[in-house]
């Protein structure tokens, strides 16, 4: 397999795999902040608060994942 | 169709280049600071239609920070960084809407043929701007959290001595709060990158494949995007800030 095909299989799998964990960790965060809304609509503010901090920071791994994938890819 | 992790340079200071996100940078920043004093120079109590509009953006701002300290004289000292960051990356990465991006440029020839370098580039698209954005909020943590606690207490947080209680494993929790202090300016840096070249790459490809009408969905997703990181960096500071002036034992109360 020449350097070119291997680099492309690279940064696809870099991105496959790894939006995978932050995917599923942003659904079970969300489903739980909505969850704890419905219980208690009067903190609402606050839990999304935190619910979107959270979120952000499960997020970011999945950027850099997508980070490497153009670093493979590109350079 | 050219697309570079790096900021592509349009000329040189001397041996200094201009990279095209430079120039955008500066171009903002003219935007923003020009914004500033036309409100000033004509502030009046009965407010015209545009100092109108951005007290009412400082409001909603002011109250967003309000509602994380829950301390009116925290807010007060926090609230100039965390809205000038708010302001600042939302400005930058709004930029990617504006059309003409990745395709007005001048031809140039470098070492892989003939290239097209762009003229507006989001300056968050610039690992440069992220890093530096970084290391003022990492720098603006720490200097509000020892001028709140001194600073015995505030290194007292990360390194606690092993024959205190919790014994070793508060030592050992004090070390990787100490390190993910530095781990912050890497997630911080990244994220705000990663996600606004991303959009920026997207952009240029669905615009090359169909520049009719399909890239209206993904211009309100990347709206909707530099706003979300903008906020989510102004806040994950404004989270910092908070907890790096609250003291060891004062942990952070219902507020």
């Amino acid at each position: 397999m020449d350097i070119l095909a291997v680099k492309s299989l690279a940064a696809a799998l870099a991105i496959a795999i790894g939006g995978f964990g932050p995917a599923l960790a942003i659904g079970l965060l969300a489903g739980k902040g909505l969850e704890a809304i419905g219980r208690n609509p009067e903190a609402a503010s606050k839990v999304q608060t935190a619910m979107i901090l959270a979120i952000a920071f499960a997020e970011a791994i999945a950027i850099y994942a997508f980070v490497m994938a153009l670093i493979i890819k590109f350079v | 169709m050219n697309i570079s992790l790096a900021a592509e340079p349009i000329f040189h200071i001397g041996s200094f280049p201009v990279t095209n996100t430079l120039l955008v940078g500066w171009v903002i920043t003219l935007l923003l600071v020009g914004l500033a004093w036309i409100i000033n120079a004509k502030i009046s109590d009965v407010p015209g239609r545009l100092q109108n509009a951005v007290e009412m953006a400082m409001e909603m701002l002011f109250n967003m920070v309000d509602s994380v300290t829950g301390d009116r004289e925290k807010t007060k000292k926090f609230f100039p960084i965390v809205a000038t960051i708010f302001i600042a990356v939302i400005a930058s990465n709004w930029v990617e809407l504006v059309p003409g991006l990745g395709s007005i440029g001048i031809w140039e020839t470098t070492a892989n043929g003939r290239e097209l370098i762009p003229f507006i580039r989001s300056t968050s698209a610039d690992l440069n701007f992220t890093a530096a954005l970084a290391i003022v909020s990492f720098v603006a943590v720490q200097f509000f959290g020892v001028a709140a606690l001194g600073l015995g207490r505030y290194a007292g947080k990360f390194f606690v001595a092993p024959w205190k209680k919790p014994y070793f494993i508060g030592s050992f929790v004090g070390l990787l709060e100490f390190i993910s202090e530095f781990s912050k300016l890497i997630s911080f840096t990244f994220r705000l990158f990663g996600n606004i070249f991303a959009g920026e790459v997207l952009l240029l490809v669905i615009g090359m494949l169909v520049p009719y009408i399909v890239p209206m969905p993904f211009l309100l997703l990347e709206i909707f995007v530099g706003f979300v990181q903008a906020l989510v960096f102004s806040m994950l500071t404004l989270v910092f800030l908070t907890g790096a002036t609250t003291a060891h034992g004062e942990e952070e109360h219902a507020h």
